[in-house]
């Protein structure tokens, strides 16, 4: 899967928001991306994990460079986002595209599905041919299960996952190498979820697509993604490959997150230990001293309250940004109960 | 012993503009002291509409109560007058919700909240009620409960706030609580919080829990006995630990089917075909048919009854119809 050089780098992303509710007292501000870099290959599934308020969905949005960082840089295919002219940068908009959690927000409600279609056709001249373009339209709704006969109705007349395959074809509509997902199942049904995350799968392969996947939501990150990175105020905690991070955590957050995502099997479930955190996610205006999970953290030491600590690779492919629980016994509590599932 | 909560044909209506909507028709079960009951759905099975119901808190009209009894201690909570029906709301029923925000009121301390309800089911003088406030609060866990009873919803975080409404819904140490995707709308660790919470007040004041969620883990985590339901009738009920073993009913197979796994990566999820039914015609065939991987001609002409499948399992499903006991398709789970 993966190829010597990367698709989409982020270089020590960094973005801060100023806090607006005080005025007259001292700025301060919200590190909502604290310093991340990572690398997507192509035709490589990449997975953000982490819970609301970690930064992951600014992390999304400065790649796409719908936001511009506070520092850092992120490069497409080698070339920097933030340095290029904003005429070359709007070419590259057709190499990576986004799918958006909320498929009813994200699409216009006066437009048809035929008008959403063709929008980036003819912003993009790609398709200047009408009976060309109008094809290529066609193409993508059989792409994506939906019909014919769809195409001059609004957005309005469709259920959630009819919407999210509107949007899908959208995004694949100038035949983009990357594609960032910002929660595309979240809010639908289970059964729905069923049916776009095998579309999105489908549609991976068949046209060679990267995606960044954006989600709270574990079991469909172990789904759909080849690696994973773990994110916590800001910050990326650990990333590997999929099965590895699932079965070997190598930081506490992730081992406690595992732990809390419930097992659909009454017996497992009640029979495993949980991690459990105590508490809230920190302010991320003053986020805690040294290693920003050690309030929460089961294994804290004295030390994690000063030191914070780096990202460093545990074994090959898999780093963590903990000193502490690669030297405590192994295998961790959580690991062991996905072992012993059939 | 007899059911704390039986609810019986239950059939709820909305009169629309244009239609009516056929939210719930024909819903029943049973609800013993001390258990906890899942009712496990989509959006749009009428699981959440139910919920409000047996509360009476659906606006009618629209609403409508087109049939059926909620049986509670042996009063019919749909005929019962509003004077009594408030005794019982809050006081020997009480409910919570997905989203806390939405359901405190932003401009009083969570402590005036709490103590409103003491004050108004107990009967108790302020000061008291107060004190009563502060023990609830640290009951679900609020650290520094006394100073906290003066923070406003706001200055609480969305885990805090879940609990603050839990306090105020064990005020009057109720009989049944019923808890309405109570952890949708909070993260996986929170979640874990919360359930746990739940649980253990469970234990510790013999509740019966009526818990509605979509999410199949945590059904697995909470649940004694599951109402499976599919566009407003319980297509499955069985013992938490049976449903999962042999579930019965084709849709709750394929929903048992559909959620990608946390600890088992499979190559294509089995997604169900199709939507979730259109619910301005009343059915006169079975209403997953038209999704069901294992329809028989029958299904799309006559309505199921429910069949006995096993100990306490029944099924909504003509696949089961000559099956007596679970002999004739245990092969197929």
């Amino acid at each position: 899967m993966k190829e010597a050089r990367p698709l989409l780098e982020a270089r020590g992303l960094k973005k801060y928001f100023p806090d607006r509710r005080r005025l007259f007292v001292e700025k301060k501000w919200v590190r909502a991306v604290d310093g991340v870099d990572f690398s997507v290959f192509p035709q490589e599934s990449f997975g953000l994990v982490g819970e609301s308020g970690c930064g992951k969905s600014t992390l999304g949005r400065l790649l796409l460079a719908l936001e511009q960082p506070t520092a850092g840089d992120v490069l497409f295919e080698g070339r920097s986002l933030f340095s290029m002219k904003a005429s070359e940068r709007r070419g590259l908009r057709k190499e990576m595209q986004v799918i958006f959690q909320d498929p009813f927000s994200s699409l216009n409600p006066r437009m048809t599905v035929r008008a959403i279609l063709e929008e980036p056709l003819l912003i993009h001249r790609t398709h200047p041919d009408p009976r060309e373009r109008i094809a290529r339209v066609e193409e993508l709704l059989d792409v994506v299960g939906l019909a014919r006969q769809h195409l001059g109705r609004y957005p309005h007349e469709f259920s959630g996952g009819q919407r999210q395959r509107i949007g899908i074809a959208r995004a694949l509509a100038l035949r983009p190498k990357l594609i960032v997902a910002d929660e595309p199942v979240s809010a639908l049904d289970v059964s729905i979820q069923a049916q776009i995350l095998n579309l999105l799968k489908d549609l991976q392969k068949e046209f060679r697509l990267a995606y960044v996947f954006i989600s709270h939501d574990f079991s469909v990150v172990r789904h759909l993604c080849d690696r994973v990175a773990v994110m916590y105020l800001g910050r990326l905690v650990e990333t590997a490959a999929t099965e590895e991070l699932f079965n070997d955590p190598q930081h506490p957050y992730t081992e406690a997150l595992l732990s809390a995502v419930p097992i659909p099997d009454p017996e497992l479930e009640r029979r495993r230990k949980r991690v459990l955190l105590s508490g809230d996610l920190p302010n991320p205006m003053a986020p805690p001293s040294g290693c920003h999970f050690h309030p929460r953290c089961p294994y804290a030491l004295d030390s994690c309250k000063i030191h914070d600590p780096a990202l460093e690779e545990a074994r090959p492919g898999h780093w963590a940004a903990c000193p502490v629980l690669p030297f405590k016994q192994k295998p961790s509590a959580a690991a062991l109960t996905y072992q012993e599932a059939p | 012993m007899p059911p704390l909560l039986s609810v019986r044909q239950l059939r709820i209506h909305f009169r629309l503009e244009d239609r009516v909507l056929y939210a719930v028709d024909g819903l029943n079960y049973d609800l013993h002291r001390g258990k906890t009951l899942a009712i496990v759905g989509e959006s749009g099975s009428g699981k959440s509409v139910h919920a409000l119901s047996l509360l009476r808190l659906l606006p009618e009209p629209p609403a409508f109560m087109a049939g059926g009894e909620i049986l509670f201690q042996g009063r019919d909570l749909l005929r019962l007058p509003l004077a009594a029906m408030r005794e019982i709301r809050g006081n020997r029923i009480a409910m919570i919700f997905q989203e806390p925000m939405t359901s405190l009121n932003p401009v009083l301390t969570i402590g005036e909240q709490i103590a409103e309800a003491v004050i108004l089911h107990k009967r108790l003088p302020r000061a008291k009620a107060w004190e009563k406030a502060a023990s609830l609060l640290s009951q679900v866990g609020i650290p520094d409960p006394s100073a906290r009873l003066h923070d406003y919803p706001h200055q609480f975080s969305g885990g805090m706030r879940q609990r603050a409404m839990i306090a105020m819904a064990l005020s009057c140490e109720p009989d049944i609580l019923i808890a309405d995707e109570p952890t949708t709308a909070l993260d996986v660790t929170i979640q874990a919080q919360i359930l746990g919470l739940i649980a253990q007040l469970q234990k510790d004041l013999q509740m019966a829990v009526i818990l509605i969620t979509h999410n199949i883990g945590v059904v697995a985590g909470m649940a004694d006995d599951v109402v499976v339901m599919y566009a407003g009738r319980a297509v499955e009920k069985a013992a938490a630990a049976e449903l999962f073993k042999r579930p019965r009913h084709p849709y709750t197979r394929a929903l048992l089917k559909s959620v990608p796994s946390i600890y088992l990566r499979e190559e294509r999820l089995e997604a169900i075909v199709g939507q979730p039914p259109d619910l301005s015609t009343p059915f006169a065939s079975c209403p997953f048919a038209p999704r069901c991987p294992e329809v028989m001609e029958e299904c799309r002409s006559n309505d199921p009854d429910d069949y006995p499948v096993g100990p306490a399992h029944m099924a909504n499903c003509f696949l089961h119809k000559n099956a007596q006991g679970s002999r004739r398709h245990g092969v197929l789970s």
